[in-house]
């Protein structure tokens, strides 16, 4: 694999506190690699290798877990993450068309990660804001009631 | 001291996107500025309803309601109403009395048809704050249940109430407390299904962000009738507001005293917690969302054996659904009857439907049972925008169905709506006009299901596939006659043999599509048309010769070089008219976005 594991001290620190804090809480397996989540930002095999031996379990049963939740990811994310929605009150108002414009203009496929490392592409499921939309994200700022003629301002704020 | 005004700023997602944090901290800022912080109350609340106007902000005593506030209109609000008493009418929105004044909130054609039972305190209070929960009679019927009922009375009392969950598919909730009760073990628990994952639907989110204590107190309250001491929230983790909210809500609780050991004082323990959910649509069904709690992959099981005896690390668990949950403390202090006197015979109480789609007034909105769609789209919402003509909505998200027009005027309520092939859901309505296709909703819906069966079972993990394939076909415009009848065979396997209920609706959408809108489905089969405009493979671009100017504008942006000149020059041009060459054209519609005489359409 291209991208080799790497972790500071202070990553490697948390996730052991993490392991302390959820040693007796039952059925914690799935929050042990929510937090390890949150702390890498995906899941590397290191650290589900690391997660299993913690909790007791499996690698191939916390690889399945990883696998199954459609937020868990044990690739790399780009830094920008891109959710255009896909929901149905944004697919009825055209999100569809917004998802195909970013396509084109990323080069990737939903679930993909631009080569640069840049952007992450996702088809989210309803966020829930369904009075703007359609609606896209990008590292979590919402930007609502869109028609395609928005993506270039939207865009040339991240530099493209 | 006491306020001279309050400021209620909304602080659900939808008002949170379009930046209503800002507008609080401006207000913070400008009431210091000048002078009446002191005096004025500022609360960020859960969700008003009316999503399509955020932000809002709502200024009490007087009632004035702001719609669409920018950070700029801060400034006005205080220092024309806060200061000088002069509410700011141009952002009162557009509805007026007989008189010409601005119309009170609460009989704008909106909110006057609604009831709000579970959001009664949504837009009301700080949901961040425990004292004015319990300033609204939060946490007394808890109280009432411990002191003045027997755990066999409350059941009895919720039983009598015909309260049905309200996540979609309308079981009785004190028949399920009762099983509960009668299962004997030493440890039960309480879970609460806020998995809200039906594209389109936010009510469960907006009860978490707006009123997080009300399903807590409903917990205890279940908690003390069938015996358990322990319960669990499961969230999906794509509402991060709510479950903050929810977090702070429990910490204070706990706090209190009123989650513990002793709960409230009153000799009986309970506490809880939350559990994130992954992104996994399948979770919200019963077995599966047990299972994810539990830590493991959400795969479903097969029912009997019911939670109500083998939940929750095999122990007896009532599963109940947030907007459930939201009803009982008010079912428990005004009673069965009163409760019974909203709604239908069989479908007592409210439902909180989230409406979005082609419709004016997106948002929440509660209404009592019965009220007919007709009342909802056209009174509540406003009306479908663009002058556009209503075609259907649909209930239920990718398990449900459409409801069309010829139908408008049918009461909502969970008899009726699965007797016309659709179904409550968990509420929400997304609203469809002319320019939707229905063959591609269906398909839309499909690929929905498709993408979250968790392949344990055949029929759902091949049959949908199958079926979204056919739906496909047909939308390329390759599709046969005989297909549809295939199509409806299959529906008919995958619904009686799937495990559980994501499979056993799944095909929902097909079938009722097929039921109210088979001529659409003919014209994509027969003509090879597509009458809503929407399949792209059965669109052709083409130029009015007689518009068209002849300026070049859409040869120069086709990225596939189709657009080519004419010989013919309409009368009054100078330049010849374009054409589309149908080969080449790869119905990208750029060439009619930059059209600026409309001689571009589709066709």
């Amino acid at each position: 694999m291209s991208n080799q594991f790497r972790e500071t001290p202070q990553q490697k620190k948390q996730l052991e506190n993490v392991f302390k804090e959820l040693k007796n809480v039952p059925g914690s397996l799935m929050k042990a690699m929510q937090k390890a989540q949150d702390i890498y930002g995906y899941l590397p095999i290191e650290v589900m290798q690391r997660i299993a031996a913690a909790c007791n379990a499996p690698v191939e049963e916390v690889y399945g877990i990883a696998t199954f939740y459609a937020q868990f990811n044990i690739e790399p994310m780009g830094k920008y993450k891109v959710g255009i929605c896909l929901g149905t009150a944004c697919y009825v108002k055209g999100s569809g068309v917004i998802l195909d414009k970013v396509k084109e203009r990323l080069h990737i496929e939903p679930g993909h990660t631009s080569e640069d490392m840049k952007y992450t592409l996702e088809a989210t499921r309803c966020i829930g804001c369904c009075g703007l939309a359609p609606v896209m994200t990008i590292n979590g700022e919402v930007h609502g009631n869109l028609v395609p003629a928005d993506l270039d301002k939207i865009f040339a704020k991240y530099g493209d | 001291m006491l306020e001279r005004a309050h400021i209620m700023v909304c602080g659900g997602t939808g008002c949170t996107s379009g930046n209503s944090r800002k507008v609080l901290e401006e207000f913070e800022r400008k009431l210091t500025e000048h002078g009446v912080r002191d005096e004025v109350k500022l609360i960020m609340t859960g969700c008003f309803g009316l999503c399509a106007r955020g932000p809002i902000v709502a200024v009490y005593p007087d009632g004035a309601f702001y719609q669409h506030v920018k950070v700029e209109d801060v400034e006005e609000i205080v220092s024309e109403h806060i200061v000088k008493g002069r509410q700011v009418t141009r952002l009162l929105g557009s509805e007026r009395t007989e008189s010409g004044e601005v119309m009170p909130i609460n009989q704008t054609p909106f909110y006057r048809s609604q009831k709000r039972i579970v959001l009664r305190n949504c837009g009301r209070i700080n949901p961040e704050n425990i004292d004015e929960y319990i300033a609204f009679d939060g946490y007394k019927a808890y109280e009432k249940c411990v002191k003045e009922m027997t755990p066999e009375s409350v059941i009895q009392l919720v039983t009598d109430s015909g309260l049905r969950g309200r996540g979609g598919a309308g079981f009785p909730t004190g028949k399920k407390w009762l099983s509960s009760y009668n299962a004997k073990d030493d440890q039960k628990y309480i879970v609460c299904n806020a998995d809200e994952g039906d594209p389109g639907a936010f009510m469960d989110r907006s009860v978490l962000e707006g009123d997080p204590h009300s399903v807590i107190e409903a917990m205890m309250i279940a908690g003390y009738a069938v015996g358990a001491t322990q319960g669990y929230v499961y969230v999906r983790a794509e509402y991060p507001i709510a479950v903050q909210r929810l977090q702070i809500a429990i910490d204070q609780a706990r706090a209190y005293g009123i989650l513990g050991k002793n709960a409230m004082g009153l000799g009986h323990a309970f506490d809880m917690e939350i559990r994130l959910g992954a992104g996994a649509f399948v979770c919200g069904e019963a077995t599966a969302l047990i299972h994810s709690i539990e830590g493991h992959r959400g795969e479903p099981t097969q029912k009997p054996p019911h939670l109500a005896e083998h939940g929750l690390w095999g122990k007896p668990t009532v599963l109940n659904n947030v907007e459930t949950y939201a009803n009982i403390p008010q079912i428990i202090l005004n009673g069965p009857e009163w409760f019974k006197s909203m709604g239908t015979e069989k479908s007592a109480g409210t439902k909180v439907f989230a409406l979005g789609g082609k419709i004016m007034n997106t948002g929440l909105v509660e209404i009592p049972m019965g009220t007919t769609l007709r009342t909802i789209i056209e009174e509540i919402g406003g009306g479908i925008p663009n002058g556009k003509k209503f075609k259907a909505a649909q209930t239920g998200g990718p398990s449900g169905g459409c409801i069309p027009a010829s139908l408008i005027d049918t009461p909502i309520d969970y008899d009726n709506l699965i007797a016309i092939g659709a179904m409550m859901g968990s509420g929400g309505l997304i609203v469809m006009d002319e320019d939707n296709c229905m063959v591609d909703i269906a398909k839309f819906f499909l690929e929905f299901t498709v993408d979250e069966s968790c392949g344990k079972c055949t029929p759902c993990r091949i049959g949908n596939k199958r079926l979204y394939e056919m739906l496909d076909k047909i939308t390329q415009g390759k599709g046969t006659m005989e297909d549809l009848d295939k199509m409806e065979e299959l529906c008919k396997y995958i619904k009686a043999n799937s495990l559980c209920g994501l499979g056993q609706t799944a095909p929902n959408p097909v079938l009722s599509t097929l039921k109210y809108f088979r001529d659409e489905y003919i014209a994509h089969v027969r003509d090879k048309k597509c009458p809503a405009g929407v399949c792209k493979a059965l669109l052709n671009y083409v130029i009015d010769k007689e518009k068209c100017i002849g300026c070049g504008m859409c040869a120069r942006q086709c990225p596939a070089s189709a657009i080519s000149k004419t010989d013919y020059v309409a009368p009054g041009h100078k330049l010849p008219s374009m054409q589309i060459d149908p080969e080449k054209c790869v119905k990208c519609g750029a060439c009619m976005s930059t059209c600026k005489f409309g001689a571009i359409s589709k066709k």
